[in-house]
Order: C-alpha cells, then sequence, then structure tokens
C-alpha cells in the first residue's frame, strides 16, 4: 500500500503551525487561570471580538488585521482591567469567586455571542490580506501563508509576554501574586493594582489572537465555544501556569488536530481535544510539565 | 498504652520546597502532647498530612494500628482522627448547630448507625455549651467574632467523637478566662479518653497543658520530650522561645 | 411537612393547573406551557448539583439532547425493526416497539445518568473550576458526535412523527405536557427531599468548604458523584419527550444555548439553596420569554436572559429568594 507520506508530514507541519497560534490562545488563559486563579471562560468571546474587529476595520478601511490587532490592543487591555474591577467588587471582595465568578464569565461569554450574533448575523466573515492566498513550497512541504504569518506572530507574541513576565517588575510581581499575595504587599505593591493588570494584558492578548484567528480561518460568532476546550486542554496538558508546557502541549494537540483531520475529516476536531482532556485527566492530572 | 498514632519519615514538598523533612512522632492512647515551633514550620501541613488533607511523598503514617497512607480524608475520620482548622473553615451556609451535624450524620453515623433526631439536637446543645455558644446555635457563621468561629471549629472536630483530637490554634486571641476554659475542656476529654495534640503559640497554656512538647522548625522535629525539658534546650532556645 | 403529604399536595396542584388549561381550549398554552414546565425539571436537576453542591454545569443542553437523542434512536430502531434485526427476533421487538414516552423517560434517564456519572468520575477529582469548563468542552463534543452519527439523522435532523390524538384526553400535546408536569412534580419532590435529608447536608457542607467536609467525614467524591448522576438523568429524563413535542429535531435546537443558559440562569435568579429558588426563576424567566418570544425577536430574548444573569449575580448572589430571606431576618431581628 502507499502508505501517502507527503500527506501526512503536510499535516504534521499545518498542525505545528496551528499549535504555534494555540499557544498564543492559551497564553491569555495561563495569565488569567494559571497565575490569578480567575477562571475567565469568557476568554474565546474576546478572541472572536477581536476577529470581528479585524473584520469591520478590514472591510471599510482596508487596514491589515495584525496592524489592527495592535491599533486596538490598548483598548482589550482596558476593557480587561474595566471586566477586572468588576469581577473584583463583586465577587473577590467578598470571597464568592467559584459559583459567582463562573456565573459572570459564562454570562458575559453569552451575551457577546448574543451581541455578535444580532449586529452581524451567523454568517461567517473573513478578511483579505495579501498573504492570505499564497503557499511557500519546500520540497513536499507546503506552507500556506495565511497559517505561517499568524503562527511567527503567535510565537512573537508568545515570546514578548515571556519577556514581560520574567523580566519586568510588573511581570515578576504578576507572578509573584500568583504565589503569595502577602509578601507582595509588604514589598509594598498592591495586589489589586497588578491584577488589574495582569487581567487587562491577558485580554490584550486576545485582540492579537482574534486578528490571527481570522487570518487562519472564516469566523461565526459560536466559534469561540469550540476553543474553550481547545485551551483547557491545553493549558491542562501543559500544567498550569507552565508557559513551556504550553507551548509543547499546544504545538502537540495541533499536529493530532490535523492528522485526525486530514485523514478523518475536519468535523471530529473538536472532539480531539477532548480526547486530550480525557487521556491527561485519566493518567496524569498535573499535566506535562506540571507540579 | 500502645501507640494510637505512629508517624515515620515522613515527607512533604511543595515544589522545590521542602516542607517536612523526615518527622517521626509516637503519640500513645491518652497523650496529651503539644506541638510547637516557628510560624511556617509545617506545623500544620504535618497535621494536613496525618489527617489526609494533603498526601505525603515518604513515609508512613499509622492510626489505631492501621496504614492509613493514600486513605482519604474522610476515611481516616471515620477511624477516628479530628482536627481543627488553623484558619475557621465554617459551613457558612448553616447554622452553628448544623455545622456540628454535619460530623454526626457522616462520622458518628457510620461508626455507630443513625441517630435519632432528638439524640442529635440534644447532642449538637451539649456541644455548643461545652464552648459556650449555646445562645448562638441557630445563627449563621457570619454572625461570629473570630474567637467565637475558633469555638465552633472545636465543637465540630469534637462532634467526630474522635479518638483523637488535633487542636490548631483553637485559642489564638482567647482571653486569659476563655484560655482556661478551653484547657479545662480539653483536659476533660482527655480524661474522657480522647487522645489530644494541641498545636498552640501561647506557651502558658502549652506547659499547662502537655505531658510531652514536641518542636518543629522549618520541617524538622528539633525536640520531643518533658515539657520542662524541652524549654530548656538551648536548640529551641534558639529558634523559638528566645527573642 | 412530611415528603409523601408535600407530594400529594404538589400533585393536586398539578391537577388543578391541568384542568384550568383544559377550559380555554387553547392548544397554545399546552405548546407554550410545556417549555415552561420542562424549564422547571431543567432548572431543578441543574440546581442539585449546581446551587446545592456548588458544582457548575455549563452543559446542560448536552444531557438535554442526549435524552432526547436516544428517544430517535429508540424510535428509528421501531420503525426500522425489519431492517435491523434478523427475521427471527423481528417479532419479538415488534411486540413492545415502539416504546411508550414514559418508558423512554426512563431509558433517556438512565442514559444520562450514566454519562453524567462516567464525566463526573473523570472530572470531579479535580477542582470545581475544572469541571465546569470540562462540562463545556463535553458540550461540544457531544455535538460534534452527534452531528457525525447518520443514524439518528445526523446535521440534517430526524423526523418523529407525533400522533394526533392521545385516547381520552384530546390532543397528543394535552398528553405531552401532562406527562411534563408530572415529571416537573417528581423533580421538585426530588430536590426538596433531598435538600431536607442527610445526603442535603453533605450536599451543603460540600458547597460551603468541601476541604472541611471531608475532614468531617463527608465522602466527597462519592456525594458529588451522586449529584452529577442525578442531575444529568433528571436532564436526561425532560429531554426525552422533546423529539415528540418538536416533531423535527435538529442537533442545533437540541443542544441549543438557551438551554445552557436558562439552566443556569433560573437558578440563579430565583435562588440556589432551595428547590423553591428554580421554581419561581424558571416561573417568571420563562413567563417572560414566551412573552418576548412572540413581541421581540428570540435573540433579544436571549440577550435579556444573559444581562439579567450578569446583574443578578452581581447585584443578588443568593436569587430572589436570597433577598427575600434577607429583608425577612432583618425584620425578624428589629
Amino acid at each position: 500500500m502507499d502508505f501517502p507520506f507527503d500527506l501526512l508530514i503536510n499535516a504534521i507541519v499545518a498542525g505545528l503551525l496551528l499549535g504555534g497560534f494555540y499557544a498564543a490562545v492559551t497564553a491569555g488563559i495561563s495569565i488569567s487561570f494559571g497565575m490569578l486563579d480567575i477562571v475567565n471562560i469568557a476568554h474565546p468571546a474576546f478572541i472572536i471580538l477581536g476577529s470581528y474587529i479585524a473584520y469591520i476595520l478590514g472591510i471599510s478601511l482596508g487596514i491589515d488585521p495584525i496592524v489592527t490587532s495592535v491599533i486596538v490592543l490598548p483598548l482589550f487591555f482596558a476593557l480587561g482591567c474595566g471586566i477586572y474591577q468588576v469581577y473584583y467588587l463583586a465577587f473577590e471582595k467578598r470571597g464568592q469567586e467559584s459559583l459567582r465568578g463562573l456565573a459572570f464569565f459564562f454570562g458575559v461569554l453569552f451575551v457577546t455571542e448574543v451581541v455578535l450574533i444580532l449586529v452581524f448575523g451567523v454568517d461567517y466573515r473573513y478578511v483579505e490580506a495579501p498573504y492570505i492566498g499564497p503557499n511557500l513550497r519546500l520540497g513536499m512541504i507546503d506552507l500556506p501563508l495565511r497559517m505561517l504569518v499568524p503562527c511567527v506572530a503567535a510565537l512573537i507574541l508568545f515570546g514578548a509576554l515571556q519577556l514581560l513576565i520574567t523580566r519586568t517588575f510588573t511581570g515578576r510581581a504578576i507572578m509573584a501574586v500568583s504565589q503569595d499575595q502577602l509578601a507582595l504587599q509588604l514589598m509594598a505593591a498592591n495586589p489589586v493594582n497588578i491584577k488589574r493588570i495582569a487581567f487587562g494584558a491577558s485580554i490584550a492578548t486576545a485582540a492579537v489572537a482574534g486578528a490571527l484567528l481570522i487570518i487562519i480561518q472564516p469566523v461565526e460568532p459560536s466559534v469561540g465555544r469550540e476553543y474553550i476546550g481547545r485551551v483547557f486542554a491545553i493549558c491542562v496538558l501543559g500544567g498550569l501556569g507552565s508557559m513551556p508546557g504550553t507551548l509543547i502541549a499546544a504545538m502537540l494537540l495541533g499536529v493530532v488536530e490535523s492528522i485526525t483531520s486530514t485523514f478523518y475529516g475536519p468535523s471530529w476536531s473538536p472532539a480531539v481535544a477532548f480526547g486530550f482532556l480525557l487521556l491527561t485527566l485519566a493518567f496524569r492530572p498535573s499535566g506535562l510539565l506540571g507540579r | 498504652m500502645s501507640a494510637l498514632l505512629h508517624v515515620q519519615g515522613l515527607s512533604k514538598r511543595f515544589g522545590g520546597f521542602v516542607a517536612l523533612n523526615g518527622i517521626d512522632l509516637e503519640v500513645r492512647t491518652g497523650e496529651r502532647i503539644g506541638l510547637i515551633g516557628p510560624n511556617g514550620s509545617g506545623k500544620s501541613t504535618l497535621v494536613n498530612c496525618i489527617c489526609g488533607t494533603l498526601q505525603n511523598e515518604t513515609g508512613t503514617v499509622h492510626f489505631d494500628g492501621h496504614a492509613v497512607d493514600g486513605l482519604a480524608a474522610h476515611e481516616r475520620t471515620h477511624r477516628g482522627l479530628a482536627r481543627s482548622f488553623q484558619l475557621p473553615r465554617p459551613f457558612t451556609s448553616l447554622s452553628l448547630a448544623d455545622n456540628l451535624k454535619i460530623p454526626m450524620f457522616y462520622t458518628v453515623h457510620k461508626r455507630s448507625g443513625p441517630l435519632h433526631a432528638d439524640n442529635i439536637d440534644a447532642r449538637c446543645e451539649e456541644l455548643l455549651k461545652m464552648v459556650g455558644l449555646d445562645s448562638k446555635a441557630r445563627h449563621r457563621p457570619r454572625d461570629l467574632t473570630q474567637v467565637e468561629m475558633r469555638k465552633l471549629e472545636l465543637a465540630r472536630a469534637m462532634a467526630a467523637e474522635p479518638k483523637l483530637l488535633i487542636a490548631d490554634e483553637s485559642m489564638a486571641g482567647l482571653s486569659h478566662s476563655e484560655i482556661e476554659d478551653i484547657l479545662a475542656l480539653l483536659v476533660r476529654l482527655n480524661e474522657g479518653g480522647i487522645t489530644i495534640i494541641l498545636i498552640e503559640h501561647i506557651m502558658s497554656a502549652v506547659m499547662s497543658f502537655s505531658q510531652r512538647l514536641v518542636v518543629l522548625v522549618t520541617g524538622k522535629k528539633i525536640a520531643d520530650g518533658k515539657p520542662e525539658d524541652v524549654v530548656r534546650d538551648p536548640e529551641v532556645v534558639r529558634a523559638y522561645l528566645g527573642q | 411537612m412530611r415528603t409523601p403529604l408535600f407530594l400529594l399536595i404538589a400533585l393536586l396542584v398539578a391537577g388543578v393547573i391541568f384542568l384550568l388549561m383544559r377550559l380555554p381550549d387553547m392548544e397554545y398554552l399546552f405548546v407554550a406551557g410545556y417549555v415552561i414546565v420542562q424549564y422547571i425539571v431543567l432548572a431543578t436537576a441543574w440546581n442539585i448539583l449546581g446551587g446545592y453542591t456548588g458544582y457548575v454545569n455549563f452543559g446542560s443542553a448536552a444531557f438535554f439532547a442526549i435524552g432526547a437523542y436516544s428517544t430517535v434512536a429508540l424510535v428509528t430502531v421501531a420503525n426500522e425493526i425489519d431492517e435491523l434485526m434478523p427475521a427471527s427476533l423481528a417479532p419479538f421487538f415488534h411486540l413492545f416497539m415502539p416504546l411508550p414516552i414514559p418508558v423512554l423517560i426512563v431509558i433517556g434517564g438512565m442514559v444520562c445518568g450514566i454519562v453524567g456519572l462516567g464525566m463526573g468520575y473523570l472530572t470531579l477529582r479535580l477542582r470545581g473550576a475544572f469541571f465546569a469548563i470540562a462540562t463545556l468542552a463535553m458540550a461540544v463534543v457531544l455535538q460534534t458526535l452527534v452531528v457525525n452519527w447518520e443514524f439518528v439523522g445526523g446535521s440534517s435532523g430526524a423526523y418523529i412523527l407525533r400522533p394526533g390524538e392521545f385516547p381520552g384526553l384530546g390532543s397528543y400535546m394535552q398528553y405531552l405536557f401532562g406527562l411534563m408536569l408530572l415529571l416537573a412534580v417528581l423533580a421538585l419532590v426530588a430536590a426538596r427531599t433531598i435538600e431536607r435529608s442527610r445526603l442535603g447536608y453533605g450536599f451543603a457542607a460540600i458547597r460551603d468548604d468541601e476541604l472541611a467536609a471531608e475532614a468531617s467525614g463527608v465522602p466527597t467524591l462519592r456525594l458529588k458523584l451522586v449529584a452529577t448522576t442525578l442531575s444529568g438523568a433528571l436532564m436526561g429524563m425532560a429531554g426525552a419527550p422533546f423529539p415528540y413535542y418538536i416533531g423535527y429535531l435538529q442537533p442545533q435546537s437540541a443542544f441549543g444555548l438557551e438551554y445552557a443558559v436558562n439552566s443556569i440562569a433560573m437558578p440563579m435568579i430565583g435562588g440556589t439553596t432551595t428547590w423553591v429558588g428554580p421554581l419561581i426563576g424558571t416561573l417568571l424567566l420563562g413567563t417572560l420569554q414566551q412573552v418576548a418570544n412572540v413581541t421581540i425577536s428570540s435573540a433579544v430574548n436571549l440577550l435579556l436572559v444573559g444581562l439579567l444573569l450578569i446583574g443578578f449575580v452581581i447585584v443578588a448572589p443568593n436569587g430572589l429568594v436570597g433577598l427575600f430571606e434577607d429583608r425577612w431576618r432583618a425584620r425578624g431581628s428589629k
């Protein structure tokens, strides 16, 4: 039998590119969930929001989606800070994070999706850009630019986040607040401010992730919900809060999804993430590199 | 008197941080043990490992002749191990009396069969009276002061009718007479057959209560003996007492 | 009030409601009423796991849909007995198939109970947040599975023929409504019984402080599994008659977003700590939605539900029942 090697290799490469993108998507959750212990399940909704903003600015002003995301970054940061403020005053301060916080974010996820449906309808939307369409060829390997560019951009974002967190004072304060709030207070840094900045940053990443998403695939409002499973699977597989683990897990998921999609059809890809999740939970709940 | 609790070589790490390093501890039935040490020395971690809230990495824990390693916390409670939490963890949506019903429904019930409703109510009232909270039986924990919440913690641990009771800093913030009351209560429980480990910073209470004193510093046991001897131990003085 | 008496009263009230609804001779009453009563079951079921035990399930739609699709599968089998079964066995199956709806309800409940148990076993050992997210992911996956399953119609959907009449009662819709009403009574009685029982105390302890509950001797994992199984089973039972109600079942409608959000919003707005909360929340929100669906669009309707959920969660975390209790207690202490 003639095993389709070129198909397999292309699937793997596509999966790696996809994985880079998944890592950027998960990075935001890694901050809010892994470090701040805030279960922001509405994160994918902000990503989709970012996608639609890139869509509007692309359609009306012809602005490139990645440029859009950079312009919109501070807005999303402010949005994140605002949402954290509400979350803090309503829940964290009262010590009722779990049930109420989850319901709150679910409400936000839900409302965002419904508003998008009301405004844009359920049709798929996509953007135009010079790098969507052409492919690079390296021997038998196809590198669609519409996947390569987002992957590179995602890895840059990912690397930048890593640097910010490990090298700046604010970044290290964020790591500190996730480990020991009291010690942070004694260092005369206000934990609430630090958390607000961190949450704002995590939502800001959603702006970029959204722009990248709409380059890779057309979006419609319910796409966000597919990503919850993926992001969650990556977080658990990679070990919460471990950036290197997130990257590896994201790549792994991307490759398996890509292979499944190529050989069994794309309608099965949401199930792949869940399969990953089940296996991880069954055999190694602390993740690949988890504590 | 045989060993009710036997801890051997117990170690616990959190990532790179070694919280407990090879702890050996033997507690005989009917003893009154005091456990002291600076903040962060691992006292509560030790309690958590003994009671099953945390699982230790190495070492063994034997209780009442059986190995309890790997058993869930609720199973250890069924066997007669009970503890109060250093930072009170009451059931906030339940009244004080109902707080006490939980260990009764799930531990005593399991051990000796279903209790009659009247028995349960009487027992709740009795326990609350022992800690001086009977007037607030219908109140919720949010109406309590910090001090009263610690008393509730103790009462709830007692409601499980344990063989070994570990009281984790139950007396913080109490007045002198309140401390005397709690001490008298613990001594009375002990005379009734309950083995007690008292974790405290209030030295006067610990000294008057304990038959044996154990000192924990940065995850290691540095002393274990008669209170008068331990407090004169130069290492103990250096690490904890002499400030 | 002891349970048997409460059950009797509830059945009487249900009977009176049913008879009153037959008076105006309006089929629409039963069509709209079915949805509200169905939500009573869903909200009550959700609350057993979410409100009593503190574990949020975002995948209510999945359990509802599995109940619905188990019915579709069994009805399809009944329609195709001669193609599916060997000739010797076919007459045997023809004897009891197609299965009557009450049996379908029980089967739907059992299937969902098992699913709930399995999912719980995998995810309940992690924190509550992980469980919640897993339920959301699971809903997406189950939808994927159903969409790919041609036997029940896949993405193009399945037709379930509803008989025109139910002997002795009139329209079949009245029969469906009556069944759902009975199911609602069952759900409410079950919730109330649990709430007041030893099991209910255990659930509350887990919700308030799981660590302390463990230390007090509560077998938390086992109780959480009980809650997940019960909750899932009830939701499945609510879903089982749905194909007959709607006539044409597509995955999009079975797994619809409105089930997920309503099963959370109704208990949270009504009040999560007692059996009364989901009932109040459903009656209020359900009626509001039926009105809104007719007057405004159904998408705006959902938007309002979402906004109400967010609002209540921030302002009145214990729901309407909680607000009422606070005012009552404040007045009592004067």
